[in-house]
């Protein structure tokens, strides 16, 4: 966190209320927005629109969008907790897991007990902030590594959820509920229903994350947990928390994807953890934590949606697009690498023709 | 100044992997546009998963079949055979693309309806072959094999090689594996009614468990002292079968037959463990299916009771659930198994 509000550091002896005698950003509000990471991800999602609309057969066809946002529509919404819950510098590979399971109590619960399907659906998304609270549990207060646990769960959520449908799966669900989740939002226009949810949700989420206290208590964490702790953010409360939303946004993709393909089985979503993952941090998260932002994840999700569709409408096959989503993803984690590396050497340069300057400068600023 | 440095660093990058991404994509799009054609007959065939010698047989078969009638080729799938949702996405793709037909081995038989709905809503003729969905779902589906007939061929092939007289056993799968169960029902009544000098000892099963059966077929032998023939309507049960038989006196003594898999199967045949066995060729099956949605797309078929004629297979007419039968199960041997690979 660059800005650290007078407020926000009780204790300290000489609390000054006194106007703060530099800048509260070094650059302009445009450069901090446009030479931002996440910007670079928008930009590159346009380039890719605008690349493939032009040089792709069937790319700008009125099909195009619509698949392309009802199949990314699941790794859209499981990137928003994830977003989250990356940037406390924890991970939660057990979402898709928790998708298959909570698939299955959607199934089941409606064409075996006979539930209505809205009971049966808030009892599935239920199932899924149970699976979440269980991790956040085993995590925030049990203090276990989230990578651990949730390699754990992610077998066990999946085995509950074959363990109980096995190698059958569930189909009569209500005909209106199946069409919702294929119908648009205005005929014609290639945006599916489940936007509306999303939109939502995504609002949710980045006023969650980016505008409220505690989405800079998540931020904190990670950077430093027991500082964050120290500033007064409680660690596993916010911890906690994050992971039950995990599994009640998994609960309702769950619920979205038996109706989107009609099918209820354990298997739904196998592996999809890692796509979010992957768009996650192809999105400008830092995978250690603390640094991350919404908009350029959201823009990850899309990028790769968008290289997967003009790549499929091209004809190539999927070994060949994860190539190309593998390249992009290991380009942009070493980039962060790279950079790092490059400003050492120049910073060690730097700090060999002026040593001692920024402490000179500090000295004086606080003489001031 | 240090930190716009940084920024400015990152944004080339990320653009250096944008415009290598683009580029892979670009380069690629100039091999892949002359093969989506303008509507000249593109023919998909997507098979539960890529790299799988079953899938590379059959589809050959395919792609033998519309070289005939002058369509072009094409096969896309997932890289895995449990993933329907991998199939629905190249299904969708290939709606848009406005193929002519599409050729699927479903990976399940109620997830890919919708797409396959879909795909027909857009007048683009779906066939399934070797692996069906539900018959409301798709057109017609291109069956390798009956009941009937797989029963039939592996009554034909002990009954041959034992003589035609002596005790014999099934070795199957699951205890309640559904198809096994039928198979053998209507071999012991196929036996009981034209080979009265068989007579069937025991029914045993290996779950289809490489170990079980092998154990299993050792029981079998020492219970039966005079067995004289073991039928295995599973790949694995045969494959095992013959594993255990080829290493022991019973070699060549004990005769074996049923449901395998070339692969599988060559060391046997070859060191004489095995005369036949049988199963389909999954590259007429292949060959058919791709007739098939020829005759669709030309509009020469629309369901129920048409005929039409596939190549060098010959007539074919679609049967009751819109089901076109392929025909008897195929016999492999030592003269012919030298030409398959899967």
């Amino acid at each position: 966190m660059s800005t650290v509000s007078p407020e926000a550091t009780p204790g300290s002896p000489e609390t000054p209320s006194v106007e703060r005698t530099y800048a509260a950003y070094s650059r302009p509000f445009w450069q901090r927005v446009v030479l931002s990471r996440e910007f670079a991800v928008i930009a590159l999602l346009v380039a890719a629109i605008v690349f493939s609309r032009s040089q792709v057969e069937y790319f700008d066809g009125p099909q195009t969008m619509y698949y392309l946002f009802r199949d990314s529509a699941s790794v859209l919404l499981l990137a928003l907790p994830m977003t989250a819950i990356i940037i406390t510098g924890e991970i939660d590979l057990s979402v898709a897991s928790i998708v298959g399971l909570t698939s299955v109590s959607f199934g089941m619960l409606h064409d075996d007990v006979g539930l209505s399907a809205t009971i049966a659906a808030l009892l599935a998304i239920g199932v899924g902030v149970v699976c979440g609270a269980f991790n956040g549990f085993l995590i925030a207060y049990v203090g276990l590594p989230s990578i651990a646990v949730t390699i754990g769960t992610l077998a066990l959520f999946r085995g509950i959820g074959a363990g109980l449908l096995g190698t059958e799966s569930r189909t009569d669900f209500p005909e209106g509920w199946t069409d919702w989740a294929k119908d648009r939002i205005v005929e014609g226009q290639p945006y599916p229903m489940v936007l509306i949810p999303f939109v939502v949700l995504a609002i949710a989420f980045a006023l969650l994350i980016h505008f409220s206290s505690f989405g800079r208590g998540i931020f904190e964490i990670g950077q430093n947990d027991e500082a964050a702790h120290f500033t007064g953010v409680d660690v596993a409360r916010t911890k906690a928390i994050l992971f039950v939303l995990s599994g009640a946004v998994a609960g309702f993709v769950g619920i979205y994807l038996t109706l989107v393909s009609g099918v209820a089985r354990a298997e739904n979503a196998t592996g999809l953890e890692l796509s979010v993952i992957a768009a996650v941090l192809l999105g400008g998260v830092s995978i250690f934590g603390g640094r991350g932002a919404l908009h350029g994840v959201l823009a990850g999700v899309l990028l790769i949606g968008v290289i997967q569709r003009a790549m499929l409408l091209n004809g190539q096959t999927i070994n060949v697009i994860n190539i190309v989503i593998g390249v992009l993803l290991v380009l942009s984690v070493m980039s962060t690498s790279l950079l790092a590396a490059s400003r050492r050497v120049l910073a060690a340069s730097r700090g060999a023709r002026s040593s001692g300057g920024p402490s000179r400068s500090a000295g004086k600023r606080l003489l001031s | 100044m240090k930190i716009h440095n940084r920024r400015l660093a990152g944004l080339a990058a990320v653009a250096l992997a944008a415009s290598m991404a683009l580029t892979a994509c670009g380069s690629d799009s100039d091999g892949g546009e002359g093969a989506s054609g303008d509507g000249g007959g593109t023919y998909t065939f997507i098979p539960k998963n890529l790299g799988n010698p079953y899938f590379d047989t059959s589809n050959a078969g395919g792609e033998k079949a519309i070289g005939e009638f002058g369509g072009e080729y094409e096969q896309v799938g997932p890289a895995t055979g449990d993933d329907p949702a991998g199939q629905v996405t190249y299904i969708n793709t290939a709606t848009q693309q406005g193929r002519s037909a599409l050729i699927v081995s479903a990976n399940d038989p109620d997830a890919l309806c919708d797409a396959i709905g879909e795909a027909m809503d857009a007048d683009i003729p779906v066939v399934t072959y070797d692996a069906d969905t539900n018959p409301d779902c798709r057109d017609i589906f291109v069956s390798q094999a009956d009941a009937a007939g797989i029963a039939q061929a592996q009554v034909d092939l002990i009954a041959d090689q034992i003589g035609d007289s002596g005790e014999i056993a099934f070795l199957s799968a699951a205890a309640n594996a559904t198809n096994q169960n039928e198979w053998i029902d209507l071999m012991t009544a196929e036996f009981e009614a034209n080979h009265p000098d068989i007579t069937v000892v025991d029914t045993v099963y290996g779950d289809d468990d490489d170990q079980k059966s092998f154990d299993a077929t050792a029981a079998l032998l020492q219970t039966h002292p005079d067995l004289a023939g073991i039928i295995s309507p599973t790949t694995v049960g045969i494959a095992a079968a013959a594993r255990y038989l080829s290493t022991s006196d019973a070699k060549g003594e004990v005769k074996l037959t049923g449901l395998g898999t070339p692969n599988q199967m060559r060391e046997y045949v070859e060191d004489g463990t095995v005369d036949a066995f049988a199963l389909w060729n999954p590259a007429d099956l292949g060959y058919l299916a791709a007739y098939t949605a020829n005759a669709l797309a030309t509009g020469e078929i629309e369901g129920e009771g048409d005929s039409f004629t596939a190549g060098d297979l010959g007539d074919y007419t679609v049967g009751a659930d819109n089901v076109v039968l392929l025909g008897d199960p195929f016999v492999f041997d030592a003269d012919n198994i030298g030409d398959f690979d899967f």
